[in-house]
């Protein structure tokens, strides 16, 4: 559309327009919103297949250097000597964590996923466009011996989420044992440049990362490569996965995926705003009483002055949504406003048997009948000004418009992100 | 996302700038969403119908159709009371996405036919899409 602004595309950016997708802006890109397949199609596949994404948009640092381990220890939310594991141990080489950049007003700046590539090496992964100014905010913290670099523009990253993810993976992998026995969530193995882990290589010589992570609350991979290698390896998947029902996926998929797992969405979930009452406090390093820091980083005194806000999950009863903006509100059950949403789409793989949710992936000796049909149901975010406790009903409400909906501490069940990767290679 | 030329646009019923059809049926008037609507809405996952016996103005909306991402509203292109609804489309939305034509939205008795003939015809509405 030529009375657009100039948008960035990613590397497969051609490859969606072959494929027919459904355009759309979205964080200064020109991204896929769906395929001819369909949002629904595609966000069923996830869960019982599994689908591609192009993730490319998103922005990857490295940071390296005898001062890298100060800096995130004062940047970043977690405390990397005890985020991994149950046990809080530190982050080792081939972990990765999940995390806030907060700004030194205690409002966020963005989340990260940051990989331990080496001893004093790491991969920082935030959000479409802010690979920049995350960059600048780090060198300006920057005191000791750290190097950055920025990433975004030389690399291709694909999400191969879903139940037979590992399935179509090894066939590209020359020795899957080595690559996925035993890989834990949270896990990474490769490195794209010489000075880190070992490199991994496909059958094909490409070179990627492999991790085990992703956006969908489903079990899966995100692949990291060169920018050159991006189309085969998109192609290369996509072939592989054929026979087990792989789809290329949309935004839109993306979105409704991570919503119903309960996953939040940087400058939308959370943002410009103080961070304190949510869903994903375990970012924040509490001491074992949850009363203290175990350390002291950008924001961390502002975190928890001021008025905060409370941000919760919520599940409807049908797959009716009410539109994010200015002209909707949250009601309580009295019709006091309380607050705003901040995310509102609908998890096509769920419904509700009586009050319960169930998913298309319950086993039905945990309670799915056999007759169970998903219709989907309406799922994402609220912020408001008082505490509520799961199961209040609430109110979404645009002008006549009006949607009753539970708070939730977690919404689409059954999910495979956290599943044993042997039970995923055998199923 | 269909180009306008691969859009099914039959020639035989009348278009609305808000991308509806109309299809005179007796006394009648069908009203369903068009090719292009269907196609821009992506799958459509949940429609809001009126009650049968409910009258609506020109242009006034009278339902909703929601797809995964985006709740929108559906307006009526002639002023006029609704006798009928297609129920089948509370069970199964996305029949509008397989067929936009086969499946019709609401019937509705007409207060003024002449509005009617004053929507858009197929080469019209094709001129409009294309700006």
């Amino acid at each position: 559309m030529s009375d657009q602004k100039k948008l960035s595309t990613t590397v497969l950016h051609p490859f969606h327009l072959e494929r027919n997708a459904n355009m759309a802006e979205f964080g200064g890109y020109d991204m896929p919103l769906w395929y001819p397949s369909g949002t629904k199609a595609e966000h069923l596949a996830v869960i019982s297949q599994a689908g591609l994404f192009d993730t490319s948009h998103m922005a990857v640092l490295t940071i390296e250097g005898s001062g890298a381990f100060a800096l995130l220890q004062h940047s970043f939310t977690r405390d990397l000597r005890s985020c991994q594991g149950k046990n809080a141990g530190p982050l080792t080489i081939g972990r990765s964590v999940y995390g806030l950049f907060l700004h030194s007003d205690g409002t966020v700046l963005d989340d990260a996923i940051i990989s331990r590539l080496g001893a004093e090496r790491y991969m920082i992964v935030v959000n479409s466009g802010m690979g920049a100014v995350v960059c600048n905010h780090l060198k300006e913290l920057s005191e000791g011996e750290v190097h950055l670099v920025d990433y975004t523009d030389e690399l291709g990253k694909i999400d191969l989420q879903g139940p037979a993810s590992a399935a179509i993976l090894q066939h590209l992998l020359s020795d899957p044992e080595q690559v996925l026995t035993d890989m834990s969530y949270f896990s990474f193995k490769g490195d794209i440049y010489a000075g880190g882990s070992d490199s991994l290589e496909l059958k094909d010589g490409t070179r990627v990362i492999v991790s085990r992570t992703g956006y969908t609350g489903e079990f899966g991979f995100e692949l990291f490569t060169l920018k050159d290698q991006a189309g085969k390896l998109w192609n290369t998947l996509l072939d592989a996965g054929e026979s087990f029902g792989l789809l290329p996926c949309g935004l839109a998929a993306r979105d409704s995926l991570r919503a119903g797992a309960m996953l939040p969405l940087s400058h939308q979930d959370i943002g410009n705003w103080l961070f304190g009452n949510t869903p994903w406090s375990f970012v924040l390093p509490w001491d074992v009483d949850r009363q203290r820091w175990t350390k002291s980083f950008v924001g961390s005194q502002q975190l928890l002055q001021g008025d905060r806000d409370y941000t919760y999950g919520f599940a409807g009863y049908d797959p009716r949504k009410i539109q994010v903006g200015e002209a909707s509100e949250v009601q309580d059950s009295s019709g006091r406003r309380i607050g705003r949403i901040l995310t509102c789409t609908t998890d096509m793989a769920i419904g509700r048997v009586e009050e319960r949710i169930i998913s298309i992936a319950t086993p039905t000796s945990s309670g799915r009948p056999d007759s169970f049909q998903a219709r989907g149901l309406s799922c994402g975010f609220i912020r408001v000004d008082r505490a509520c406790e799961p199961g209040e009903q609430l109110y979404l409400v645009e002008g006549k418009r009006k949607l009753r909906v539970e708070v939730r501490n977690d919404i689409r069940p059954d999910r495979t992100a956290r599943a044993p990767m042997a039970r995923m290679r055998s199923s | 996302m269909k180009e306008i030329d691969e859009l099914n646009l039959p020639g035989d019923i009348y278009y609305s700038k808000e991308h509806e059809w109309a299809a005179k049926d007796g006394e009648v008037i069908r009203i369903g969403i068009s090719d292009y609507a269907q196609d821009q809405l992506g799958d459509i996952v949940f429609v809001e119908l009126p009650e049968p016996g409910s009258s609506f103005e020109r242009d006034e909306e009278f339902g909703t159709l929601e797809s995964v991402k985006a709740v929108s509203e559906i307006y009526l292109p002639v002023s006029g009371e609704i006798v009928a609804v297609n129920g089948a489309l509370e069970d199964a939305p996305e029949l509008l996405n397989e067929d936009p034509y086969a499946n019709w939205i609401v019937e509705v008795r007409p207060t003024d036919i002449d509005q009617y003939d004053e929507l858009l015809s197929r080469d019209d509405y094709v001129a409009m899409l294309k700006g």
